[in-house]
Parts: C-alpha cells; sequence; structure tokens
C-alpha cells in the first residue's frame, strides 16, 4: 500500500503529472473507443473507488474533504461526465454522418423548439436542483471561516478562491503584470474573438469531433488542462509555502525544496560563455529579448509556411495572425511552467532596472 | 366609437386624423429633460465626492509607522528577531556587525513572508517566494528582495524603526548608512 502511495506522490510531481496529463489528454480525444457508455461508467466507477479507497489516507482525506476543496471535488465530476458526455455525442454523430446519416440533432427535431413549455420547465428543474442543493450543502458543511483578517500574518497556504487558482498557479511563472493582467485579457479578449477568428460553419446545431477536431482539441486544451486541471493542482497538490506535495503526502511546512532561480541571461553568459554578465541591461538581455521576438514574430510565419499551411490559407493573414498570437501566448504558459520545473528558470528576460520581466 | 371598429385597412382612421394637439409643448418637455438629467448628474458628482471622500478617513486604526523596539542589547546575534513582526510588520535581524529591519511584505504581490528559521529563509505563502536571511529573493516569483526600513538609536538608546522610509536593494539604497544600524 505505501509502495502505491508513493508512486502516486512519485506520480504528482509537477513535470511528471503535467506530461501524463497531456499525453493522456490528446491520446483519448484521438481515441474512438473510449467515448462509450460503457467507458464512461468504468471510469467513473473506477474515479469514486479511487476516492474512496484513498479516503483512508489521512493526509488524502484530510485535503479532500476540507470545506474549501468540497467543491472542486464536485466540478472534477460534473466537468468530467460533461466532456465524456459531449464528445460520445460528437464521435456518435461521427459515426452517423460517415455512413451517410443525419447527425442525431436532425432527427430529434428539425423545427423550434418553444420557449415555453420547454425552456421555462427546464429552468425551473434547474433551478429547483440548484436551490436544493446549495441548501443541503449550506446546511451540512460549516463555513470555511478564519481567524480575523491581519496585514502581518498570512495563513500558509494562501489560496485564492478556487475560480483564480489557475490565474495564481500562473502568477508563479511570469511576472504579475503578465499572468495578472495581460493573460487574463488575453484570454478573456481572446473568447470573445473566437467566432470571428473560426468562422468554420461546421458543428452548428450539432456535435461533432471529426468535422473540427483541431479547433476542439486546442479549445478543450486549453479549458480541460490549462484551466481546470491547475485549478485542481492549485487545490489538492499546492501546501504550506506554496510547495508540491503528493495527495498522500503530509503537508509539512519544512518541506524542503531546492528551488534557487536562474535568469536565462545567466545561463547564457555565465554557464556557456562563461563570462561575466554585462552591465548595460540590453547587452545583457539581448538573447532574451531576441528569443522572445523569434517566438511571436518568427515562428506565426514559419508555421504559416510548414505546418499551418492550409489553416494559414483559408484563414487568411490578419485572422492567422490574432489566432496564432493567441495560441502562442497559451502556449507559453507550459513552456514557462516546464522551464521553471526543469531548468529552474526565472525569466527570460530580466530588466529590474524597469521591472520588465518575461 | 363604431367608424373605428369599421375602419378600413390602410385607411387612416377619423379621429387620429384630426390628431389632438399633445398636452406637453415641445419647450416644457426639453425644461423637464434639463431638469431631469441636471439631477442625475448633481447626484452622480454627488456620489462621486462622497466616495473621494471616503478615501480619506479622519481616524486610521493603524499602528504608527515608527516604533521604538527596545535596547540593542535584547537581541541576539545571528537572529532573525520576530517580536514586531505581527503588530508592525518588520523583522530585525542582528547581525555581527549591527542590525537591519526587513519589511514583511513580499515584492511580489505584497502577501506576508514567514521566517522559516530551520530553513534560514523567509517564504511566502501565496506564491512561494522565498529570501534569504538578508532580504536577497532566490526562489519563486518575486522580481526584487524584500525592502528595509531606516532604523536608529532614539535618544534614550533604543532601537527606533521608521517604516516610512524604505531602502530598496536594486537602487542601491541598502549602502545608505540609516538602512543599517552598526554597534
Amino acid at each position: 500500500m505505501q509502495f502505491v502511495k508513493d508512486l502516486f506522490n512519485f506520480l504528482s510531481s509537477p513535470a511528471i503529472f503535467f506530461t501524463l496529463v497531456i499525453v493522456l489528454f490528446f491520446v483519448a480525444l484521438r481515441t474512438r473507443r473510449l467515448w462509450t457508455d460503457r467507458v464512461g461508467t468504468v471510469a467513473l466507477v473506477a474515479v469514486v473507488v479511487y476516492f474512496v479507497v484513498s479516503f483512508f489516507d489521512p493526509n488524502f482525506k484530510k485535503v479532500v474533504t476540507a470545506p474549501d476543496n468540497v467543491p472542486i471535488v464536485g466540478m472534477l465530476f460534473l466537468i468530467g461526465f460533461f466532456a465524456w458526455f459531449s464528445l460520445k455525442q460528437a464521435y456518435e454523430n461521427d459515426d452517423r454522418m460517415a455512413r451517410g446519416e443525419p447527425p442525431a440533432e436532425k432527427l430529434e427535431t428539425d423545427e423550434k423548439v418553444w420557449c415555453w413549455p420547454d425552456l421555462v420547465y427546464t429552468e425551473l428543474i434547474a433551478l429547483l436542483v440548484a436551490s436544493i442543493v446549495l441548501l443541503v450543502w449550506a446546511i451540512l458543511i460549516e463555513a470555511p471561516l478564519e481567524e480575523p483578517a491581519s496585514i502581518t500574518v498570512a495563513p500558509n497556504p494562501s489560496k485564492a478562491p478556487w475560480y483564480f487558482l489557475g490565474l495564481q498557479e500562473m502568477l508563479v511563472y511570469f511576472d504579475p503584470w503578465l499572468a495578472g493582467v495581460v493573460f487574463p485579457s488575453l484570454i478573456i479578449l481572446g473568447l470573445m474573438a473566437l467566432p470571428y477568428i473560426d468562422t468554420n460553419p461546421k458543428g452548428n446545431g450539432y456535435y461533432t469531433f471529426r468535422e473540427r477536431a483541431r479547433e476542439i482539441a486546442l479549445f478543450l486544451f486549453g479549458f480541460l488542462v490549462l484551466w481546470v486541471f491547475m485549478i485542481m493542482t492549485g487545490t489538492f497538490l499546492r501546501g504550506p509555502n506554496w510547495n508540491f506535495f503528493g495527495p498522500y503526502e503530509y503537508w509539512d511546512p519544512h518541506k524542503l525544496v531546492p528551488l534557487n532561480n536562474i535568469n536565462f541571461s545567466e545561463f547564457i553568459w555565465v554557464r556557456w560563455l562563461g563570462t561575466g554578465l554585462p552591465q548595460q541591461w540590453l547587452a545583457r538581455e539581448i538573447f532574451g529579448i531576441l528569443v522572445v521576438l523569434a517566438y511571436f514574430l518568427a515562428l506565426p510565419p514559419l508555421l504559416a509556411r510548414r505546418w499551418l499551411n492550409d489553416i494559414h490559407r483559408k484563414m487568411g493573414a490578419a485572422r492567422y495572425a490574432v489566432g496564432i498570437v493567441l495560441i502562442l501566448s497559451m502556449i507559453a504558459l507550459p513552456i514557462k511552467m516546464y522551464l521553471r520545473w526543469i531548468f529552474n528558470l526565472k525569466y527570460i528576460i530580466a530588466i529590474p532596472e524597469f521591472f520588465f520581466n518575461i | 366609437m363604431s367608424s373605428e371598429k369599421e375602419a378600413v385597412p390602410g385607411k387612416v382612421p377619423e379621429k387620429a386624423k384630426g390628431a389632438t394637439p399633445p398636452k406637453v409643448s415641445r419647450r416644457s418637455f426639453l425644461n423637464w429633460i434639463a431638469i431631469g438629467w441636471g439631477s442625475l448628474t448633481a447626484a452622480t458628482l454627488v456620489g462621486v465626492a462622497a466616495t473621494l471622500r471616503f478615501m480619506f478617513p479622519n481616524v486610521l486604526f493603524e499602528p504608527p509607522s515608527s516604533f521604538k523596539a527596545g535596547f540593542p542589547d535584547e537581541y541576539a546575534v545571528g537572529e532573525v528577531d520576530e517580536r514586531w513582526k505581527e503588530k508592525f510588520g518588520v523583522w530585525i535581524v542582528r547581525t555581527t556587525e549591527g542590525f537591519f529591519a526587513l519589511l514583511a511584505v513580499c515584492t511580489h504581490l505584497g502577501c506576508p513572508p514567514n521566517w522559516l528559521a530551520a530553513e534560514a529563509k523567509y517564504k511566502c505563502p501565496c506564491h512561494g517566494s522565498g529570501f534569504y536571511r538578508t532580504g536577497i529573493n532566490f526562489e519563486g516569483p518575486a522580481p526584487r528582495p524584500l525592502e528595509r526600513a531606516r532604523i536608529m538609536l532614539a535618544d534614550d538608546g533604543q532601537i527606533l524603526v521608521d517604516k516610512s522610509r524604505k531602502f530598496l536593494w536594486e537602487k542601491g539604497e541598502w549602502e545608505d548608512p540609516e538602512s543599517f544600524l552598526k554597534v
């Protein structure tokens, strides 16, 4: 038993866990056989059994049943269910359309559905269920109140509200102006711009995966891996001093994790070239600036010419430019996370002279 | 009213043709509009003014920014002293050469870090920034070292810490004699 726990703890160290999640995500997305009733049921039972068995571990139980964290467990099941359900419908439709049949939604009704009573009744039921759940929840689980606020003492770990844990995780890797201002704005603006960037009319009114596999994969990667998974990480795996802890690991506030940060400029000048850091900031950071510029200015045309040729032609230059910058900004997050975990890299560009760090 | 009921579609009813003149004249309508918008603007301005006034309270229940921290011989050499952390948010560090006062405000996003004596580092609970005993940042996202406060000897021989004057490492201010109390 201890061996299994150690294995899980080992696997949940950030670089390994994140890699596993990414690989599993893309493999699962492309595996038709996973999105059936049987596999869905088996997965649900497996997750429930995993949670029940793990409850016998005091450390696991303590974190998972904390009043703050109960909704995240609920969210895990809800998001898992809806992701599975929509992909199941999408794949079933793909099969139907491959056989030359119309999508299932077409059979259900070809006409409009009435607001009254169809929609209003559904909403009424949803309202009642939500009210009952909230009432029962409020009665059963005590509010996680803490001691009076103090400007000189913070709980350890100090966690943002659950829906901000993705942002808080991002703040570990990027400077506040990026992780707190630029990226959240890009997320919101990017989501608003989606219908103008992706004008493919396929999938309107019915579920499909094959007709827009890349778009769905990209969106779900951002939502499930970079948002939901980071909320889970922040909830269950981040412990005292904002260190990573395995699910069965005791939250030791004195856990020692060597995290000495090194800037990209030090890698280049000190480690590779063997000289000291130049005094002037532009000379010191020139390599980092070049890397970032290449990432955002040279990579898009290269991609357009080599791998995303068809997309570039279909979208046109302007749409492609906006889309690819949004995508590259999104991918920058996992890149920076890996760089931090593996090389302890702090900043690619570090100009403390005027608080510009990337 | 029977004529209205019989109205043929497309033909304007008799009554509407001789439209009764509106009871509100153009002039009085515009007057009312002016009064309405005027009051709304006035109310908004008063609201904004009240909000601004709210930003400057008459009384602030904050500890004073400068305080006396006892006599120098009350501090052990090589220790990070935590006795003023909870009230004033200041660590007083005693080195072999003297004293300096570190502000317990993380330079990342302003959380109060904890001093971990066993690991000899300040560690922030919010995003995991770590600082050496001197206040220099070395791990996590904090972009610059912790700030030091002015420290000196008061007339009665006690240590006086003044948090209103800060010394930033990246500006070279830790060389300032007021940022360090020699003994």
